[in-house]
């Protein structure tokens, strides 16, 4: 049997994509808007996919709650309402949607009651990465 | 090989109680979902079939009768129903997304001519929803 749970949630936050190995003329050239030196924000919305058995008990394959909790814990107290580019993950990263679900990957990995398939990250309506591990060896 | 997926929609009550456990217990696990008079949501559904362009069609399947399949083996047993009441596989198994997934797996896996059922998708609502992909032996 196998049963994907998807919970998506809801952060926003601002960012501005520049890396310090460019040039001021190349950050303008590869980031355009998005290096816009005071920043622009987004509405993200963090789409977690989980797996593992459905307990008979319940008819879970992990409580809500339980997942609700880490993730205001983990992730929405962390990174809502916050600027990214000052975050300890994004201080030599920049913070680019890919790098973002790099690093919420790292986050819900650690989520003691079921396995971690996909990180998916809808920038905007537009726009949306997915990230589900480092590649096997 | 292609995809193609088809949604539908029904409106259903359901809660969320185990039989074996004291109200207590219930009440612990289950939160709100508890409530013995039930609560209901909007359920979308989207099944994705896989197979073969026809190619006197052009079509994997014929949507119209993938269209009434889905209404004779879930739609008409779901729609406007009480889950834990009405609909008998869940005299046994307690309607979450994920076992609402699983349910309409069964329901629909070997049902769907010229095509092989991939996935079944239940949305509770658009920030939670459950995969299904086979249910195994």
């Amino acid at each position: 049997m196998r049963v994907e749970l998807h919970r998506r949630y809801h952060l926003s936050a601002s960012h501005r994509l520049h890396s310090d190995a460019y040039t001021l003329e190349q950050n303008r050239a590869v980031f355009g808007k998005c290096n816009n030196p005071y920043g622009h924000g987004h509405n993200y919305v963090i789409e977690v996919a989980m797996s593992g058995p459905v307990d008979p008990a319940t008819g879970m394959m992990t409580n809500l709650a339980d997942l609700d909790a880490f993730a205001n814990k983990e992730l929405i107290a962390h990174f809502d309402h916050q600027n990214l580019n000052t975050l300890a993950d994004f201080q030599t990263l920049v913070p680019s949607t890919e790098n973002l679900c790099i690093v919420v990957f790292g986050i819900f990995a650690q989520y003691p009651h079921a396995r971690l398939e996909r990180i998916r990250i809808e920038e905007t309506g537009n726009n949306s990465f997915e990230y589900s591990g480092p590649a096997a060896p | 090989m292609v995809l193609l997926t088809r949604k539908a929609d029904f409106s259903a009550s359901h809660f969320y109680w185990n039989d074996a456990w004291s109200p207590e217990e219930n009440q612990r696990v289950f939160g709100k979902c508890a409530n013995r008079n039930g609560h209901g949501h909007n359920y979308t559904l989207e099944v994705t079939v896989a197979g073969e362009i026809d190619p006197t069609s052009g079509f994997v399947v014929d949507l119209k009768q993938l269209k009434d399949i889905l209404e004779q083996e879930v739609i008409s047993v779901y729609d406007h129903r009480h889950l834990n009441y009405e609909v008998p596989e869940f005299k046994s198994a307690i309607p979450t997304t994920e076992n609402i997934a699983i349910a309409i797996w069964r329901r629909l896996d070997g049902k769907i001519p010229n095509a092989k059922l991939h996935r079944v998708r239940v949305y509770e609502m658009p920030d939670l929803f459950a995969d299904c992909y086979g249910v195994g032996k």
